[in-house]
């Protein structure tokens, strides 16, 4: 399906050079991460650089102004997102209100669902998400047990970029705490998929047990180095507060 | 006196029940955290993947990776959980969660939820709410009693573009609580905030609703 590195390993020396040879214009790209959290910030940086054009993005947000997928808003890179909720990036206002940039927006779980029935080979499923709203607009819904469904259809794409903490060279990953989010269905969603690691490890290092992409769904595997990680909204309590949350 | 922000919080912590799993909107529903009954056992659950949400992080213990819905930094309980998006939302749509807490533009009397788009205003998404509507057991809406201009949000049927249909157990507002035995029933009133008569509540409300224990 995809083409190998040098050697027939997945393991490309850095994310330019993983979608190089992969990344067109017009092309679909599922990217990992909820808000900032476990987005794959080196291969976006690297389908920036690329220049790469029209893209439809799928994406649960889209990226704060300059960061995240904010990079290929800023650069008019892509023409179509799909996502449940983009609500603290002021180019993607300005882009939308403009007409420039369109929006499909999905139900965060139907979206995540969307993606995992992709991946599986599943057609669709019916949801009782979103019956009776603007969603269920121009798809099939069916009465079942007196309770009203939508079917919504299953999501791949031409290229899937995810970020995991480590990953060996065979492509096995493992995620880190809330950083998991939507990276592990969109791995198994891409007819390439790219990840990203911040530790890659030698086969073996990894308890198999513990892994929760297997390699199978991964087919270039890239470490970054320096990663940002910027904290979106950065809440903490004093050590003398006994309230739970501000 | 209407019920403040921290008094609406206070109010919805009282549904909560020894063992229950909740997820808990943004916005005054965060704050529920606060009220949960010591010795009572509630496990928060996050839909960007996480159970078991514990309070925020003391300064410098910050970490990218640990956030939740609202991309705020959290941090983990000994009985914490880490999980995909789609098993998050197959809790929520498989009718694992016990109790959503979200906030509300209009809420019908028919137990109608809009809360995600105004026509006209720039629209940011539903995110989850479509989700937790359509599978959590019982859901609560907190809200302001009326709009700014002071036009009433508890109403006949909702004008926003809906968020579920039906799908309200209980409306908590600054002037009163409202509940239903099932997702058929018509609303009662069951409290009313101190010094706020039913009649000034009617005059506030264009919903109808029940007030069977005063006459």
């Amino acid at each position: 399906m995809a083409t190998s590195a040098a050697g027939g390993g997945k393991v490309f020396p850095n994310a330019a050079a993983a979608l190089a040879d992969i990344a067109h214009d017009g092309m679909s790209i599922l990217s990992g991460g909820f808000g900032l959290c476990g987005i794959p910030e080196h291969l976006i940086a690297a389908l920036s650089e690329l220049g790469v054009k029209q893209l439809t993005v799928i994406s649960n947000n889209a990226g704060i102004d300059d960061i995240g997928l904010g990079l290929l808003l800023k650069s008019h890179q892509i023409r179509k997102m799909i996502s449940s909720y983009v609500g603290e990036n002021k180019e993607f206002e300005r882009q939308y209100l403009q007409g420039e940039l369109e929006i499909e927006f999905n139900p965060q779980g139907t979206l995540a669902e969307r993606i995992r029935a992709g991946g599986a080979g599943i057609y669709g499923f019916y949801t009782r998400t979103g019956a009776g709203t603007k969603v269920a607009e121009g798809k099939e819904t069916r009465v079942i047990d007196g309770e009203a469904y939508v079917l919504e259809t299953g999501l791949t794409a031409d290229l899937a970029i995810v970020k995991a903490w480590k990953g060996d060279r065979e492509g096995n990953l493992v995620y880190r705490k809330t950083a998991r989010n939507f990276n592990p269905m969109m791995a198994t969603a891409g007819r390439i998929t790219v990840a990203e690691v911040e530790q890659l490890v030698d086969v073996g290092a990894l308890d198999p047990d513990h892994i929760h992409t297997p390699g199978i769904f991964v087919q270039r595997i890239v470490q970054g180095d320096n990663y940002r990680k910027p904290i979106e909204q950065r809440t903490v309590r004093k050590r003398s507060s006994h309230a739970v949350v501000a | 006196m209407p019920w403040s922000r921290e008094q609406l919080a206070e109010r919805a912590a009282r549904e909560l029940r020894d063992g229950f799993y909740v997820n808990l909107g943004i916005g005054i529903p965060t704050l529920v955290a606060n009220y949960i009954p010591a010795g009572m056992k509630v496990v928060l659950q996050s839909e960007n993947g996480m159970l078991g949400m514990g309070p925020f992080p003391f300064e410098g213990d910050e970490d990218p990776d640990l956030i939740n819905a609202g991309k705020q930094t959290i941090t983990e309980l000994p009985i914490s959980s880490y999980f995909s998006s789609a098993d998050s939302f197959a809790m929520i749509r498989g009718g694992h969660i016990n109790l959503s807490v979200l906030g509300g533009m209009e809420v019908s009397e028919r137990g109608d939820l809009a809360n995600w788009m105004v026509p006209g205003k720039v629209v940011k998404g539903m995110g989850g709410a479509m989700d937790l509507v359509a599978g959590v057991r019982r859901v609560i809406v907190l809200m302001e009693h009326v709009a700014r201009d002071g036009s009433p949000k508890f109403k006949p049927s909702c004008e926003l573009p809906l968020t579920g249909t039906g799908v309200v157990d209980m409306l908590i507002t600054d002037l009163a609580v409202f509940s239903r035995p099932d997702r058929h029933a018509q609303f009662d009133l069951i409290e009313l905030a101190p010094g706020v008569t039913e009649a000034q509540l009617r005059e506030r409300t264009t919903a109808r609703f029940l007030a069977p224990h005063r006459g």
